[in-house]
């Protein structure tokens, strides 16, 4: 049992800095970002590109992906999607759009990087192991941890910083903080830019891991939307909720669901959808709330 | 206008029923048949897609639909026995049915969430073919036969595909007709009292609820329309390929199926029929390109959302100004 419920947690973890991302991106522009999966790629293929073919060490690859994915992020909120949501008749546009980039990215991977299976050496060796109940590598837990403090500096930033605040603003009224002299441009900008580099940073994390391949992209994104759509999407604390719940549910279904087949992700998508039928906010409801 | 509309419908007819085929014969590209037959089954689907989005939906869950009604008429056929031209329609009926009851919930549901849990739904679809026994798991129905004779009192009125010299020609005369009657099929709905009535959620459904509109009825019917295209299309797909299986629709069909509609345009008839045929026929048409297919042919993709974000027959708006 705790061996089921510490891998939920690990789990969880990386889930919530995947939708967090997601979240913020949704909640300044309504904008579902369906390339979400491939950045995390990119992030991770970057980081192993650093670490394992440069020999520089983990934290610089990491801060390579980070970087990275924060300019790609910007550039296409201020050259995509900017112009598309100015020029269309209807926000649904931007879906393709959006779509779109997830190929493209795809594409830009699949030439840069190939389509092999990729992944970086283990940056701490040993495995904890409590009385044989609770079994983890260090690195699981070293990964987890930076996750947690990622997070949490996330929502500190979001909390206290101008930026963030602005961001907050943005979020619950566009008009009303245009109003009030935020410059929308620009913190709309710099949103996109924080959301696809939350995506970089869990696939420099996860490289460690798991590893990365192209054909993670599509996937890791509809999970993702999952997380958004228990917690209730556009708000950072659902957000975390929804990732810790599907990183819950997907490790206790898989160790009791076992013995029925290969059902846990069967099981799990249609309680959603009943819960979603009669909960359609999701958990915590409205924007920033 | 009515005589120019006749013109077009009718070289539109001649153009896919004569100078199509006459074209493949003179140039012996035979493979297009075989990429034209599944851009007409794709836009059949594709349709139902529009349809919900013209309610204000966006539906990325077709290929839940297309899947089962390919089940439905392929365990028909092979389990059953049954005319494959009796499980045509029949195939998009349990479709029909099944998106109302999953719709009723559902559809109260807006905007992302309801994107969401329809792209969910794909995924709930594959992987309950892949768990339940009568769907032969991850090892599909394979070896469906062709189409059978259709007659009526001894009058053959469509031959046995199985005595045809040239299948793909016949496949792809079915697909077409089909594609056609459904388009027609939405024109009119369009063009009806329930288009207006769809018109009115499309842009506030609140409002039109104030006034008297049934919108939650309207909701399930148009949805379940949309999953009778879906399921349609679906028993099409399995009477070409003579198999399917738990990934013969997944979630990117779904998001194609959407993207052709937007390409095409959101505000046109026509729109998903045309995103169809240029994205599919130009993926088609790229492989030339090799390694540099995906990158040219999404890199066009977001070249014509930046220049045209209303769809690609937005363009003709500027001259005529009337749909």
């Amino acid at each position: 049992m705790e061996q089921i419920l510490a891998n939920g947690l690990y789990l969880g973890a990386q889930y919530a800095l995947i939708a967090l991302g997601l979240t913020l991106i949704f909640s300044l522009m309504n904008v579902l970002n369906f390339a979400h999966g491939q950045m995390y790629v990119f992030g991770g293929f970057v980081t192993y590109t650093v670490v394992a073919q440069f020999g520089l060490p983990f934290i610089v690859g990491l801060l390579a992906s980070a970087v990275t994915l924060a300019v790609m992020g910007a550039l296409i909120e201020r050259f995509l999607f900017r112009p598309v949501i100015r020029k269309s008749k209807r926000d649904e546009s931007t879906m393709l759009l959006a779509a779109g980039i997830a190929f493209f990215l795809d594409a830009v991977i699949l030439l840069l990087f190939g389509e092999k299976q990729r992944g970086v050496p283990k940056i701490v060796n040993g495995v904890f192991n409590w009385d044989m109940r609770l079994i983890m590598p260090y690195d699981r837990i070293l990964i987890a941890a930076l996750a947690v403090a990622l997070i949490v500096s996330f929502i500190l930033f979001m909390q206290y910083s101008r930026t963030g605040r602005a961001m907050r603003a943005l979020a619950q009224d566009r008009m009303a903080a245009q109003l009030m002299g935020v410059d929308v441009d620009r913190y709309s900008m710099i949103g996109f830019a924080i959301g696809a580099m939350l995506a970089g940073l869990v696939g420099g994390l996860l490289v460690t891991i798991t590893g990365v391949n192209l054909g993670m992209g599509g996937p890791t994104s509809v999970k993702a939307f999952l997380m958004i759509m228990i917690g209730g999407a556009g708000v950072i604390s659902g957000a975390i909720a929804g990732g810790f719940i599907l990183g819950m549910m997907e490790s206790v279904g898989l160790t009791v669901l076992a013995a029925y087949g290969d059902i846990t992700y069967l099981v799990i998508f249609i309680t959603l959808m009943i819960f979603l039928a009669i909960r359609p906010q999701g958990l915590m409801g409205k924007p920033w709330g | 206008m009515t005589q120019s509309r006749l013109l077009g419908v009718g070289a539109f007819l001649l153009g896919v029923f004569v100078l199509v085929p006459a074209f493949i014969h003179l140039t012996g590209r035979w493979d297009f048949y075989y990429t034209l037959t599944s851009v007409a089954l794709l836009s059949v689907s594709a349709a139902g897609v529009w349809l919900t989005f013209y309610i204000g939906r966006i539906n990325i869950g077709q290929g839940a639909y297309a899947l089962l009604g390919g089940y439905v008429s392929a365990i028909l056929m092979t389990q059953g026995g049954v005319n494959f031209w009796l499980t045509l329609p029949l195939a998009g009926l349990f479709c029909a049915a099944v998106s109302v009851l999953i719709g009723v919930p559902i559809l109260r549901l807006r905007g992302v969430y309801f994107a969401m849990v329809t792209l969910v739904l794909t995924e709930v679809a594959r992987l309950t073919a892949l768990a339940l026994p009568i769907t032969n798991g991850a090892k599909g129905i394979t070896s469906i036969p062709l189409p059978g004779e259709l007659s009526i009192f001894g009058l053959t009125l469509i031959p046995d595909f199985a005595t045809l010299e040239n299948p793909k020609l016949a496949f792809y005369l079915m697909a077409a007709a089909l594609m056609v009657l459904t388009y027609l099929v939405l024109w009119r709905i369009v063009n009806s009292r329930l288009g207006h009535l769809c018109r009115s959620l499309q842009q506030n459904e609140e409002l039109s609820a104030s006034i008297g509109v049934n919108t939650a009825m309207l909701r399930v019917l148009a949805y379940a329309i949309s999953s009778f295209f879906g399921g349609l299309a679906g028993a099409i797909f399995v009477a070409i390929s003579q198999s399917i299986y738990p990934s013969s629709f997944v979630v990117s069909d779904s998001v194609n199926f959407m993207l052709y509609c937007f390409l095409g345009g959101l505000g046109y008839v026509f729109g998903p029929m045309l995103g169809t045929l240029l994205l599919y026929f130009g993926w088609d048409l790229l492989s030339v390109a090799r390694e540099y297919q995906l990158l040219i042919y999404s890199g066009t993709m977001i070249a014509l959302m930046l220049i045209l974000p209303n769809g690609v027959l937005s363009l003709f708006d500027r001259k005529g100004g009337s749909k």
